[in-house]
């Protein structure tokens, strides 16, 4: 009963939520499907066949495009080539280097909601964290390598932090409302990044795209493969022990307590002697400085050079990501691989298929929507929950 | 008409909540429902309104079998309920509140109608004798009127059954004098009422017959007339029950805590408490007194430290307190049982064990160096549902699917369980059975005896009486009179309360 309404349940929604999004998916994709429709009057049947067996190549070349085609990881299990290895392992390392970002910005954001603060910013501190890491190695590149390292990773984080801090200090002082100010404060990221490209520190002599010097041979996140065009860095690794990290945090520590309490009610936090904006304000710090972190290793392990869109929209992606996740840490990298292997898949399916990458970002929206009508998902399979405030949805 | 329920069973996990309960009402009937906190009541008019779906048993209503799916139906059926926690919305006024989601009242292009529904408020209330006034707004409203509006609610709705889930919880003496008044008043029209309460006088008072439930079963059936609330509460709790506190004379010690001349202001900004002084030593009892409203409220969150003050001077344990943030004062050795404990005591999506060290799992054993330490919490939190007798599956089951007695058990649980100078207790025993009660009245007992100065804000005159050393009675912002708890009389009390001499 127990494990059923702890773990099972939390994760049956979700799960239930992107099976019925791909179904969906496939029920557009068939009736998007022109040329085949086209036969449909003469042969129903055979238009349905035909139908689900390219609705099937589609899928399964998402598949194989995320985590690899098993013939060949079977072919580099056997092969010393380091060629044939990457070749296999390829997918699957660049779903992870897809999800490792999403993942921090996730938890930036799975923290932020528990303590019940909207942070919309996240975006922002992603992107601020990744200018701080880049102007520290551009300020001192002829410090030793790790030393460097761990000062771009520090400075970046603490960029995310102070960035994210902003807000959260505004809403304890003054009242203003968090998804204001972080909305804002991503515009003005946005040009603070734009105007550090502009200046000669960081961009080369001569270059007018706002795109920094090459940071990559100064400085980068160690490869966890040495293998040919296999990009995947130990920023994943980081991820993952952040997940576990606020984990603990949230669950097994007084502050972590103090935030939870707060996001579920201010008002009875205050009686209990909490300080509701010292919650406040350490939530956003933290979330920020997750977001930074994230911001710090794609910028310093993925890409290697800071840009203007050095962020596809990680920080947007991460609050629907964190709403899937139900702001678990468990469920964001459950939900970040999820996202990072649509991502990267869905190169192979357009070019196996033709079937445009939009149609994945509409099964992203859908998993987004069911999971924020929980109703609906439960209705659809007649689960039965007691909900916390004792009405059964029937 | 005519309500039977019929071997209703309900499950919830890891709770039989009811087990083959039957009961019924007749026409013009008021029936008493009692049992201890947990038993079942609210689950059962939960049922009958629709709220939930039993597992087995059906619902019978003039003779036909009426199974409701939603809300709805149950109210078209003629179900009016009043919830143990009442579900208005605090920026509406009364018309809107009465009239919201009922359809019957709509204007042009489907708009609120609200002068036709404002007319009907009108002639409900003064046929019913319902006192309020249709344009007020629900948050300015005390909680006895605000009652009334969930009464009109359901008449508005034409109900002819009416379910009172422990209405009187929250009222003062007078309020339920009225309420008893409407009851009589609509089953004479010939509504059926079934009436929740634990308080047994109350009971005896109003119903046509009581039916006990215990543990989700039925254990009893009888008339007011065959009974006494020594068998009652014998009924509910399976044991005899001591309806009066046993203790000694108070040692009073030195001065715990002491409040000079305080003036607080409430959050409308007019002066609540108008000029305050009262002491409470260590070893003594101090109630205060007084029908809900008058500054007791705002006094108790000054003393707390959730308020600042507007003038004088409060003293807890030789500190000025004035300026303390709720923490500090908590750190002086001070419980606080806030009045209302849905909102601030408890936090309704945690779980039992957390909010068993809501206010002090930052100390010594439950953490340490910042990190929470999850078996000495489970202990206590063990210890606290044992002692307290809290009705719950585990310490892990979130608290908003308790039942709402079992909620304040936790609360008060929680702030006894520490050794502390002062308790400041609001309404420390609302919303429990006898048998919690007697039980949280000897703790008190113990506490003092052990050297704690205890203040408690009560309306309940039995409660103040039965545990008082000394009486302050309070009245629009001022103490009215202060008296000995031994020789205080109910009529002494009572005309203080009224603004007497
Ligand atoms: N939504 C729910 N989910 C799980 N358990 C529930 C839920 N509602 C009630 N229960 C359980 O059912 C039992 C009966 O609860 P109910 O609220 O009916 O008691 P009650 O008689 O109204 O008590 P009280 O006098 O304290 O209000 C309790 O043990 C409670 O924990
Ligand atoms: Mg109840």
């Amino acid at each position: 009963m127990t494990v059923w309404r702890r773990t099972i349940l939390p994760a049956l929604m979700p799960v239930l939520a992107v099976f019925t999004a791909f179904v969906v998916g496939s029920v557009f994709l068939f009736l998007t499907d022109i040329e085949n429709l086209k036969h449909f009057p003469g042969d129903p049947v055979g238009t349905i066949l035909a139908g689900l067996v390219n609705i099937g190549k589609a899928y399964s070349a998402l598949v194989l495009g995320a985590f690899g085609v098993p013939a060949k990881l079977a072919a580099a299990m056997g092969s010393s080539d380091p060629k044939v290895i990457a070749g296999a392992i390829r997918p699957i390392t660049e779903t992870l280097v897809a999800s490792s970002p999403l993942i921090f910005t996730g938890l930036a954001v799975a923290i932020s909601f528990r303590t019940g603060v909207f942070n919309i910013g996240v975006e922002g501190q992603f992107i601020m964290g990744a200018l701080g890491a880049t102007v520290a190695v551009l300020a001192l590149p002829d410090l030793p390598k790790p030393l460097l390292l761990i000062l771009a990773v520090v400075i970046g984080t603490l960029s995310g932090a102070l960035w994210g801090f902003i807000p959260g200090f505004l809403k304890a002082r003054t009242g203003a409302h968090e998804v204001i100010t972080t909305i804002m404060l991503n515009y003005v990221a946005a040009q603070v990044v734009l105007f550090g490209l502009r200046s000669d520190f960081l961009k080369p002599a001569g270059s007018s795209t706002p795109i920094s010097k090459v940071l990559s041979t100064i400085v980068r996140v160690p490869l966890i493969f040495q293998l040919p065009a296999i990009r995947l860095h130990y920023g994943i690794v980081v991820a993952l022990i952040m997940a576990v990290l606020v984990s603990w945090f949230m669950f097994k520590t007084t502050k972590g307590f103090e935030l939870r309490a707060a996001g579920f009610s201010l008002m009875a936090a205050r009686y209990a002697g909490m300080s509701a904006g010292g919650s406040i304000m350490l939530a956003m710090a933290l979330s920020g400085g997750l977001a930074g972190l994230g911001g710090t290793l794609e910028v310093l392990g993925t890409v290697g050079q800071m840009s203007n869109d050095l962020s596809s929209g990680f920080g947007f992606n991460a609050i629907a990501l964190a709403l899937l996740a139900g702001n678990r840490p468990g469920g964001v990298v459950a939900a970040a691989l999820l996202f990072g292997a649509l991502r990267t898949g869905g190169g192979l399916m357009q070019v196996k298929t033709g079937i445009p990458l939009d149609l994945l970002f509409f099964v992203q929206a859908l998993v987004i929507m069911f999971v924020a009508a929980p109703a609906l998902i439960r209705s659809i399979y007649r689960i039965k929950v007691y909900s916390a405030d004792g009405v059964t949805p029937q | 008409m005519r309500l039977e329920l019929k071997e209703i069973t309900k499950r919830f996990p890891g709770v039989l909540a009811n087990d083959r309960i039957s009961i019924s009402v007749d026409r013009g009937e008021v029936l008493g429902l009692l049992g201890e906190n947990g038993a079942g009541k609210t689950t059962l008019m939960n049922i009958l309104s629709g709220i939930y779906r039993p597992d087995a048993g059906e619902i019978l209503i003039g003779g036909t079998v009426r199974n409701f799916h939603d809300p709805h139906q149950a109210i078209d059926a003629g179900i009016g309920m009043v919830h143990q926690h009442f579900q208005l919305v605090p920026v509406f006024d009364v018309v809107e509140s009465v009239a919201l989601g009922a359809e019957t009242v709509t204007g042009w292009l489907g708009t609120f109608g609200r002068a036709a529904a404002r007319r009907r408020v009108v002639e409900l209330s003064e046929q019913h004798g319902l006192d309020v006034d249709p344009d007020a707004k629900i948050e300015d409203l005390p909680v006895g009127v605000r009652q009334r509006v969930e009464i009109l609610k359901a008449l508005y709705r034409k109900s002819d059954i009416l379910v009172l889930d422990e209405p009187s919880a929250v009222l003062t003496p007078a309020e339920t004098h009225d309420l008893f008044k409407i009851i009589r008043g609509l089953t004479a029209g010939g509504t059926s009422v079934i009436f929740i309460t634990h308080k047994l006088g109350e009971v005896l008072e109003v119903a046509d017959r009581i039916t006990v439930l215990r543990r989700g079963a039925v254990a009893g059936t009888v008339k007011p007339a065959d009974t006494s609330r020594e068998e009652l509460a014998n009924l509910m709790v399976g044991r005899d029950v001591d309806l009066l506190v046993s203790k000694g004379p108070a040692k009073p010690a030195g001065v715990v805590l002491s409040v000079k001349d305080v003036q607080v202001m409430n959050d409308r900004l007019q002066m609540a408490v108008k000029g305050v002084s009262l002491e409470v030593r260590a070893g003594e009892i101090v109630a205060v007194a007084g029908v809900h409203g008058n500054g007791q409220t705002e006094l108790v969150e000054a003393i707390v430290g959730l308020r600042t003050i507007d003038s004088g001077e409060i003293v807890i344990g030789g500190e000025n307190v004035v300026h303390a943030s709720p923490r500090r004062v908590a750190d002086l050795g001070v419980a606080h049982i806030p009045e209302d404990r849905m909102r601030d005591g408890l936090i309704a999506g945690m779980t039992v064990e957390e909010n068993y060290i809501l206010d002090s799992y930052h100390r010594a054993p439950y953490s340490s160096r910042g990190w929470l330490h999850a078996q000495e919490v489970a202990a206590a939190a063990a210890q606290g549902v044992r002692d307290y007798h809290i009705q719950t599956p585990s310490i892990d089951t979130i608290a908003s699917s308790l039942s709402g007695g079992n909620q304040q058990k936790v609360v008060v649980a929680r702030e006894f369980s520490r050794r502390v100078k002062l308790v400041v207790a609001a309404q420390p025993t609302r919303g429990l059975d006898v048998g919690s009660i007697e039980y949280i009245h000897t703790r008190l007992v113990e506490q003092r005896d052990a050297g704690a100065a205890i203040l408690i804000v009560s309306t309940e005159l039995d409660e103040v009486l039965a545990v008082a050393d000394r009486i302050a009675v309070m009245f629009d912002g001022r103490i009215a009179g202060i008296l000995e708890g031994a020789s205080a009389t109910r009529e002494a009390v009572g005309i203080l309360m009224g603004g007497g001499e």
